[in-house]
């Protein structure tokens, strides 16, 4: 009940809300620029022709959600970036890792990766309507092209920036080649293939809008393009809210997932 | 050729069971290009001793050790451990600095080595259990490492070497890294543990002071190349208290003895670093 009791006690409590408030403040700064953006557009700072306010973007939202035409692309949308996610990101995965543990491996791939990574996957778009055709396998394609160079790179030099320490004890230990991936390659490199994994699934993203828009029947990219022709700006802006929603919750959700499979990274700061 | 057996251990309770060298080196020789890390090292562990290497920085002391863990191949010479038990690994590294990983809870660190062997999970939590409690680590068993001090960190690394019952331990530097304090309990605490069973033990240390603390016999090397110079059998008895064994005068005079041994190697070493540098 002292005073020397609660000082300790308080401090704990601030330190330990220091988490809580980051999130809290990455939940308010989007919403805080919404509220700016509605207050423009009723009074007239901003031209509403062409930035219509949020509350009549959300309106039309509103009617879309209604119908099941936004929730029906944004699903397509969302599959397909799902599963460019896992067909282009676990084979960078595996590939990233045995380049970082074999010299071998890392000789003959790594100038492969290099001279193809500087393409711009967009460019691509072209060749994987011609190999893949219109379907959902284009899309996909690009999705996992995106996603595919930053997880290779950031596994490789994940697993090459683990200290040769653990690997020693690895081998003084008798660990097998399964147990030298599972227990120290993997997650030693774990968290730099997290942030390949986002900076990737941000990639594919951006190339899921413009493969949607020229050659896709659905999907929010051909949702904003079609909005586009038709000069529906309330409906282009319901599809860019969507694809900034994904972007934002993707990220906050890839976040936890770090702290969940990553606990052994101290705070940052703390 | 195999029952030449060196000096006799101060503490050598049963002669039958160390009548067996645990580990022979002969003319064991390791080079790096040019330049000779080893050169010609013969010497016989017996089973069951405490053995110290002190060297002057560079004398090879650490590519020995690494030699010994299979972790580097020697050039040439003959190395022979006997593993009288094929049940149990040859031996179990504690290294300099931190070696236990970052992303294991104190209690998966220390049962490493016992789930890479396969080890049943119940025979793992009875040992992993006895020797966290020994190390007084009981309580932070779900702790991970950045949760702890490095003294902490290195009572994980102890924990794990010798949960996994290796016939030999072989320790580099332990604690260099820690505090004066920190490093005078560390040392208690694995002379306590190493007490249970004896099992033989090759420790490196740059500190003369550790040497005579801890081991049964020192070998001093010179440097650049690594060679033995001399071996200083150290007849203190056992159990040792750390704290009043630094005040008797036998500590002290074995003390200044290797010191004064190892002190020309230090000054010759630095002497060819200087002539290396200077051309």
């Amino acid at each position: 009940m002292s005073l020397e009791n609660a000082i300790p006690a308080g401090r704990r409590r601030w330190t330990m809300s220091l988490r809580t408030r980051d999130r809290l403040l990455s939940l308010a700064s989007p919403i805080g620029l919404l509220l700016v953006w509605e207050l423009a557009a009723r009074f007239g700072f901003i031209d509403t022709r062409f930035f219509p306010a949020p509350s009549s973007i959300l309106a039309v939202l509103g009617e879309m959600m209604r119908s099941g035409e936004l929730a029906t692309h944004t699903f397509i949308s969302l599959e397909r970036l799902f599963w460019g996610t896992i067909l282009g990101g676990l084979p960078a995965l595996v590939l990233g890792i045995a380049m970082g543990l074999n010299r071998i491996v890392r000789a003959v791939l790594d100038p492969i990766i290099a001279a193809t990574y500087p393409i711009p996957k967009s460019a691509i778009l072209p060749l994987a309507l011609l190999i893949f055709g219109l379907g959902e396998g284009s899309k996909i394609f690009m999705v996992a092209i995106g996603v595919f160079f930053p997880v290779v790179i950031n596994a490789t030099t994940g697993v090459l920036e683990i200290n040769r320490i653990y690997l020693d004890v690895g081998k003084n230990f008798k660990a097998n080649r399964w147990n030298t991936f599972w227990t120290i390659a993997l997650p030693g490199a774990l968290p730099v293939i997290m942030t390949g994994f986002k900076l990737g699934i941000g990639i594919g993203l951006v190339l899921i809008a413009i493969a949607e828009m020229i050659g896709a029947k659905s999907g929010l990219g051909f949702l904003i393009w079609s909005a586009w022709s038709t000069f529906e700006v309330e409906q282009m802006y319901a599809g860019l809210f969507m694809i900034a929603l994904i972007g934002f919750l993707l990220t906050v959700g890839l976040n936890e997932l770090e702290r969940i499979i990553v606990p052994w990274k101290a705070e940052a700061g703390a | 050729m195999n029952d030449t057996i060196e000096q006799p251990l101060a503490h050598a309770a049963d002669p039958a069971a160390r009548s067996a060298a645990a580990i022979r080196l002969r003319e064991l020789c390791k080079t790096f290009g040019r330049l000779v890390a080893i050169d010609r090292v013969s010497i016989d562990i017996q089973s069951g001793e405490f053995f110290m290497i002190v060297g002057p920085s560079g004398c090879g002391k650490t590519t020995l050790l690494r030699i010994l863990a299979g972790l580097d191949a020697a050039t040439s010479g003959e190395i022979a451990i006997s593993t009288p038990r094929s049940d149990r690994p040859v031996n179990a590294m504690i290294f300099q600095g931190d070696s236990i990983f970052p992303w294991m809870t104190v209690w998966n660190n220390a049962a490493y080595g016992l789930k890479m062997r396969g080890v049943a999970t119940p025979v793992i939590k009875e040992v992993v259990g006895h020797y966290l409690a020994r190390t007084g680590l009981t309580r932070f068993a779900d702790y991970y490492p950045y949760q702890l001090s490095g003294g902490m960190r290195q009572r994980v690394s102890i924990a794990r070497a010798f949960a996994n019952d290796p016939e030999i331990l072989l320790m580099d530097e332990p604690f260099s890294a820690l505090d004066a304090q920190n490093k005078l309990l560390l040392q208690e605490e694995l002379l306590r543990i190493w007490e249970e069973q004896k099992k033989t033990v090759v420790f490196i240390t740059h500190s003369v002071d550790e040497a005579v603390l801890l081991g049964d016999r020192i070998m001093i090397m010179t440097a650049h190349p690594g060679r033995l110079k001399l071996i200083v059998p150290v007849p203190l008895p056992r159990p040792r208290n750390l704290m009043d064994l630094q005040k008797a005068p036998e500590f002290g005079a074995l003390v200044h003895r290797i010191w004064s041994s190892l002190r020309e190697e230090v000054l010759r070493a630095r002497e060819q670093e200087d002539k290396e540098a200077a051309s």
